[in-house]
């Protein structure tokens, strides 16, 4: 025992069993965020239950089962549930029943004594809906401008016929809304503004009023021929409409244009489930969000991360590498250098919240407070550039970010060997031209890791991002066809934001919550990925001047 | 063979010689430009902070602006002094019924109206009502009341602002009755809600008589009526000379020169309560509500004035206590006027002097003589930008204030502070509230505190597993492993904060609030069966032993710690019905009294230790895997075994790399933000139980921050609150560097 104790034994194994913890713990978030991130797209199976409600009344109840655990009767008993069961335990199910305009709730709980029989029919049908969430239940008929055209069996391949025809239709109207509408309000807004700024001038002369009001004119009668457009397609929308019967009997009709998606998922192959999990997961990263987020692709918010990513790389990495050569190349090395370079060091340490409260007070406030004074006088009160938006909030990450590209630069320059320099030099080069010429090639792996690392710190950033930017829900995004097609003032959406909005500000969170943990894996995956790559390269760098360091 | 270049002095090469010159000169200044330009805007960071923050601690100042005659032309006496919102018109009201509207700027006369008071009748007394309501009272010797305000129309004829004064009558232009015997109202106090008014007036023989009603609005001409009931609260009051009702109308204080205080409660009009009777010990020659009628501000013949408001005894029973005393000279008060929307009051003394004092701030802000003969009467602006004093020769001076943030100082920010309502003086961050006339709270310590509880929790967790895991790493494992495990806890450095707080509060928070036993039981058995395990390999056979050096334990112990954990989440529902009675969080409440948050501190240190556990780990196990190897080979050599040499030698030379990591994982834990605002309920709480929340510095700035005005005082103190993290973070890391450059030095000879 002695020996044992003498020997470390019992630490060394407490210090390896850390590791073990550590890695068991990185794995298995991973895993945990994967596992139920992917999962959520997998057609779940409907069930059947016949369940005895606390008044002693047997209802019938459909639905996937969501999640199960285990609950003291004792405690199911306390809150007045009659149960006569034995054991100590009690399996409860979270089952989501859908038909929310029916129901009032998405979600029920049902105790498993109480389950008098568990079935599965393979007809009963989901259908995914632009409102009120899913609905469980199975399909009767088809009605085209109230007439049947489709009954019991046939029904089926009529509704998804249906379905495509009315999705077409659909997407044409969002063309027609999001595309030419929304670019003529577009107009229409500049051309409001361009007449205050005339006004504002005193250059609002007639000539060029009546101009302005003839563009409004035609604007106007376009918008009016969209109009009647719209109209058309709006009628031949709502034709068709489909009859289900709900597992309590009841009957329900429901247009067929509020329906995105229908599906059998009890009488689906292997196959048809892999297909619809590809469909779905597609879905999830091209698509608009639906119903306050929780339903729906994420396809904005990834547009948005990206977008205000390359804008930040597109200024941090020319400042950064600017601010590391001179710290090391040119800067007299001395105490006040090195101080710089602990300052500097430290800030990447700097809280980035606190970043966020610079960006809005300095950035938002200050700053676009006065470009709006200067060049968007006309726009005031309404400010443009004295309110949060992409530019800010890439500014404020590229800030929050330079630190690290600085680092990273340094450290590549600092290790290339002198003799390269001098050898340069030696030749004739201008210490310019040996930047350019040798150094600067030679760091670039360097630049390109530190240019990584800022990336995928400015991809997970949030905290900064709430105060300088990010919105839950951006109407138009900050890319399009409309000059100057960058729209620098917008505000976007973001991944990380995206996950905070819906996971914890959601109406329904329940609801919501798989759909967080795949935008939580997508996010994980990409950055994951960027540092690799940021290693991969580093590893490389390292290989390659190993051979110029005696 | 001709050479390509042209002579070296050639015209041409000369030109390429002077323009390589120039291209290089550029390029160093623009370097050094942009160099020093990245530099200034990071350090702009703590400039801008500072700037922001700044005007918080500026001293409040005065000018005098105008000073001019009283506006009228009789010998009245001075009712009431008040001005518009836009400080531009004053109003006053003297003892004869008129109000004179007048310039602020030289005092001359826009419009004087005399209120229409029945024929005959004399004004006995006069009261106002809370200021923001503009609105005053007449107590007239046949027992009735006239309720007027003042009032402004601005207009704007020919985008000119124009500001119209006249005068209305909110209840109706009859007079209202209180008695009916006609007795002369002697004192009177007046306040009107929203849809209901009360008014309290005291007859000349002493009797106290409280009218109340509810208003009713014409639907033709929107004139409103209110139709009163009067109701006697006591009588032989006549030595009371102060009457005071709160703008909730449900109590009435009383009080007289020689302290006595009486208070009634009127909540129900019909059926008035005395709920106190005292003496407060001073002399009262001046008695005012502070802005929300909760506290009581009393001045005496020695220039104090000391705040009142009642707390809560033992009893529960109100009792009226003095909370803190302002000095603003020698000579007596003659004046107090409070600020409408916050916290501060200003005094008036007989020497001349204007003291500008905050109570919850409990500074004076400046205290500054005006004139030198005795004020007499004093009123704010609105928005407590300008005031005018009167004085007994009947001039007025007319100030103008610069007082932004008299709500701050260093009392209210890190100091106990006894608030309003609250039983004794306490540490209290709330910075809004519906109400306009709120107290804000301003201490930076619960906030503070929650941030170092975080940082503390989620230190406990991350630093035993990061620092024992990197000295195995770099000490006694594989090369080989080491390359698979060394990055795979570096990446989780750059996991997005975000995804670890919405795992916390939405996977984490529920789970362990389900599975405590098994939580408890894990933190016990998981290093007991690991020492368990170790004793037992110890007595294995060598051929089993020597199959699995030390290097490849960690990925032995794998399965090991995945068993523990899964006997002891096996085990919860056992251990909860056996210990803790099949419920372990009504088991704490009721046994242990500890109240059990479902996002508490023990997620959060978990999810912000997960977060810094790479840092510190990462750090740490560079430090240890730097030392050299002659050092390890000597001291084993001389005869010491591996873990005499780590303990003795290897950490011992890493300390610096190991106190930098803690320190820099530290500094990280404070300033995270999306983990705290996840996974704690975030309600800022002085507490330091790991079953509760708390709400931290950064937390509480991204909660507050997009709803706070601009260049408000909250504004300030939220970037104050940034400057604090800045500073903090910026110390520990600095610290973190400057010790490990020392001992690195100092080891650095080995």
């Amino acid at each position: 025992m002695r020996i044992w104790i003498k020997s470390g034994s019992p630490w060394v194994w407490l210090t390896a069993a850390s590791v073990s913890i550590s890695i068991i713990m990185v794995v298995g978030l991973l895993m945990l965020i994967a596992a139920r991130g992917l999962g959520h797209f997998w057609p779940a199976d409907v069930h059947n239950f016949e369940y005895r409600e606390s008044d002693g009344q047997t209802i019938k109840i459909a639905g996937e089962i969501r999640d199960s655990e285990r609950v003291a009767t004792q405690q199911i008993i306390d809150s007045g549930v009659k149960l006569d069961s034995t054991e100590q335990w009690t399996t409860r199910y979270l089952i989501k029943t859908g038909n929310r305009e029916l129901y009032g709730i998405d979600f029920r709980s049902l105790l498993d004594p109480l389950i008098s029989q568990r079935s599965q029919d393979t007809e009963v049908m989901v259908l995914e809906r632009r409102e009120w969430g899913n609905f469980y239940g199975i399909l009767k008929q088809i009605k085209v401008d109230g007439k049947i055209i489709a009954e019991g069996n046939d029904s089926w391949d009529a509704l998804q016929m249906q379905i495509t025809s009315s999705s077409d239709v659909y997407s044409t109207i969002h063309d027609i809304e999001q595309g030419e509408i929304g670019s003529i309000n577009y107009t229409l807004e500049r051309l409001r503004l361009k007449q205050r700024s005339l006004e504002l001038r005193g250059e609002d002369s007639p000539e060029a009023l009546g101009k302005i009001e003839e563009e409004r004119q035609s604007l106007q009668s376009e918008y009016k021929l969209f109009q009647k457009e719209l109209k058309t397609h709006y009628t031949e929308l709502n034709r068709a409409s489909l009859v289900a019967e709900t597992i309590e009997g009841k009957t329900v009709e429901i247009a067929i244009s509020k329906v995105v998606l229908a599906y059998r998922p009890n009488g689906m192959t292997i196959f048809d489930k892999i297909g619809f999990y590809i469909h779905k997961l597609w879905e999830f990263v091209s698509d608009e969000p639906r119903e306050a987020n929780t339903e729906g692709g994420i396809f904005p918010a990834i547009f948005g991360t990206v977008m205000m990513v390359i804008i930040m790389a597109i200024l941090v990495t020319p400042f950064g590498v600017i601010a590391a050569i001179y710290l090391r190349e040119y800067a007299k090395q001395g105490p006040v250098i090195r101080m710089i370079r602990i300052a500097v060091n430290n800030l990447a340490g700097v809280p980035s919240i606190v970043y966020g409260v610079f960006g809005l007070g300095f950035f938002v406030y200050f700053l676009g407070g006065n470009i709006d004074q200067l060049f968007f006088p006309e726009a005031l009160p309404a400010p443009t550039f004295g309110t949060p938006g992409l530019m800010w909030a890439s500014i404020t990450l590229a800030l929050l970010t330079v630190p690290v590209v600085i680092v990273s630069t340094e450290e590549g320059l600092s290790r290339i060997p002198k003799s390269i320099r001098e050898g340069s030099l030696a030749l004739g080069a201008t210490k310019a031209e040996t930047l350019w010429r040798t150094i600067i090639p030679m760091t670039s792996p360097a630049i390109m890791t530190g240019l990584i690392l800022a990336v995928a710190r400015a991809a997970g950033e949030v905290a900064p991002l709430m105060l300088v930017g990010v919105v839950k829900l951006a109407p138009t995004l900050p890319l399009d066809d409309d000059f100057p097609y960058l729209h620098l003032d917008r505000k976007f959406m973001h991944l990380g934001f995206h996950i905070y909005d819906v996971g914890f500000q959601s109406p329904n969170v329940e609801a919501a919550r798989p759909l967080v943990y795949a935008t939580a894996l997508l996010l994980v995956l990409i950055i994951i990925a960027l540092n690799l790559t940021a290693i991969a390269i580093r590893n490389r760098l390292r290989e390659k001047y190993k051979s110029l360091e005696h | 063979m001709a050479s390509a270049l042209p002579p070296i002095d050639s015209p041409a090469s000369r030109r390429h010689r002077q323009m390589r010159r120039l291209k290089d000169q550029l390029a160093k200044h623009m370097i050094g430009f942009g160099g020093l330009g990245v530099i200034a805007a990071v350090a702009l960071i703590f400039i801008y902070l500072l700037y922001v923050v700044f005007p918080l601690f500026l001293p409040g100042s005065m000018e005098i602006e105008a000073r001019y005659q009283t506006p009228a032309d009789n010998n009245s006496q001075t009712l009431l002094l008040a001005m518009e919102e836009q400080t531009e018109i004053a109003v006053r009201f003297d003892d004869s019924g008129k109000s004179t509207f007048f310039s602020t700027k030289d005092g001359s006369v826009i419009e004087t109206i005399e209120v229409e008071l029945p024929p005959g009748a004399e004004i006995t007394s006069f009261a106002v009502a809370t200021p923001q309501t503009r609105i005053a009272a007449y107590g007239l010797d046949d027992g009735s009341v006239v309720v007027v305000r003042h009032n402004y129309k601005i207009s704007y004829p020919d985008d000119i602002r124009t500001i119209t004064p006249f005068i209305d009558y909110p209840m109706g232009e009859d007079p209202i009755v209180i008695d009916e015997l006609e007795r002369p109202l002697t004192r009177l106090a007046i306040q009107d809600g929203e849809d209901m008014a009360m008014i309290v007036a005291m007859t000349d023989d002493g009797e106290l008589l409280v009218s109340s009603g509810e208003k009713e609005v014409s639907f033709l001409d929107d004139a409103v009526s209110v139709e009163t009931e009067t109701f006697s609260i006591a009588n032989d009051l006549g030595n009371y000379s102060y009457l005071l009702l709160s703008k909730e109308m449900d109590i009435i204080y009383l009080a007289n020169s020689k302290g006595d205080i009486s208070v009634y409660d009127v909540t129900d009009a019909e059926y008035p309560e005395q709920i106190e009777a005292l003496n407060l010990k001073t002399d009262i020659v001046s008695f005012e509500f502070l802005t929300g009628d909760i506290s009581l501000l009393v001045g005496n013949s020695k220039g104090n004035v000391s705040q009142w408001f009642p707390v809560r005894d033992d009893n529960g029973t109100p009792r009226l206590t003095k909370i803190r005393e302002f000095s603003l000279g020698t000579s007596a008060i003659t004046g107090i006027a409070t600020e409408h929307a916050r916290k501060g009051f200003f005094a008036i003394d007989k020497n001349g002097q204007l003291g500008v004092f905050h109570t919850t701030a409990e500074k004076t802000i400046f205290k500054e003589k005006l004139i030198d003969v005795a004020a007499t009467t004093v009123a704010i602006a609105p928005r407590a930008n300008a005031a005018i004093i009167e004085d007994k020769q009947g001039n007025l001076t007319f100030i103008r204030l610069h007082n932004e943030h008299p709500g701050v100082s260093w009392t209210s920010l890190w100091g106990e502070v006894w608030y309003e309502s609250y039983a004794e003086p306490d540490y209290v961050w709330q910075s809004s509230s519906a109400s306009n006339d709120f107290e804000a709270k301003f201490s930076l310590i619960p906030i503070s505190f929650g941030t170092i509880k975080a940082a503390f929790y989620a230190m406990l967790f991350a630093v035993p597993l990061a620092i024992f895991g990197a000295i195995y790493t770099a000490y006694f494992m594989t090369p080989k492993m080491r390359s698979v495990v060394k990055p795979t806890i570096e990446i989780m450095e750059a996991l997005p904060t975000v995804i670890l707080g919405f795992l916390a509060g939405l996977w984490l928070a529920p789970m362990l609030e389900a599975n405590l036993p098994a939580i408890l039981a894990m933190i016990l058995l998981l290093p007991l069966s690991v020492i368990a395990a170790s004793y037992i390999w110890h007595y294995m056979p060598p051929y089993i032993r020597n199959t699995v050096s030390d290097g490849w334990l960690a990925g032995l112990l794998i399965p090991l710690v995945i068993l523990v954990v899964w006997i002891s989440f096996s085990l919860n529902h056992p251990l909860e019905s056996l210990l803790f009675g099949g419920n372990t969080q009504q088991w704490l409440d009721t046994e242990l009294g500890v109240s059990f948050d479902q996002r508490n501190s023990l997620v959060v240190g978990i999810a912000m230790g997960f977060a810094v556990i790479p840092t510190i780990f990462s750090i740490t196990e560079d430090a240890i895997f730097g030392v050299p190897k002659h050092l390890t080979n000597g001291s084993l050599a001389l005869g010491a075994t591996t873990w005499q040499t780590l303990t003795r030698v290897v950490i011992l030379t890493a300390s610096p790399g190991i106190f930098t990591a803690v320190m820099i994982g530290f500094g990280r834990a404070v300033g995270e933000t999306m983990i705290v605002l996840m996974a704690t309920g975030n309600t800022p709480v002085m507490d330091f139980s790991i079953f509760q929340g708390m709400r931290t510095l950064s937390a509480n700035i991204a909660v507050e921050m997009p709803e706070s005005e601009v260049d408000s005082t909250h504004y300030r103190v939220l970037f104050l609150a940034a400057l604090v993290l800045f500073m903090f973070t910026f110390f520990f890391n600095t610290i973190a560097e400057v010790v490990r450059q020392r001992l690195r030095k100092k080891y650095g000879s080995l």
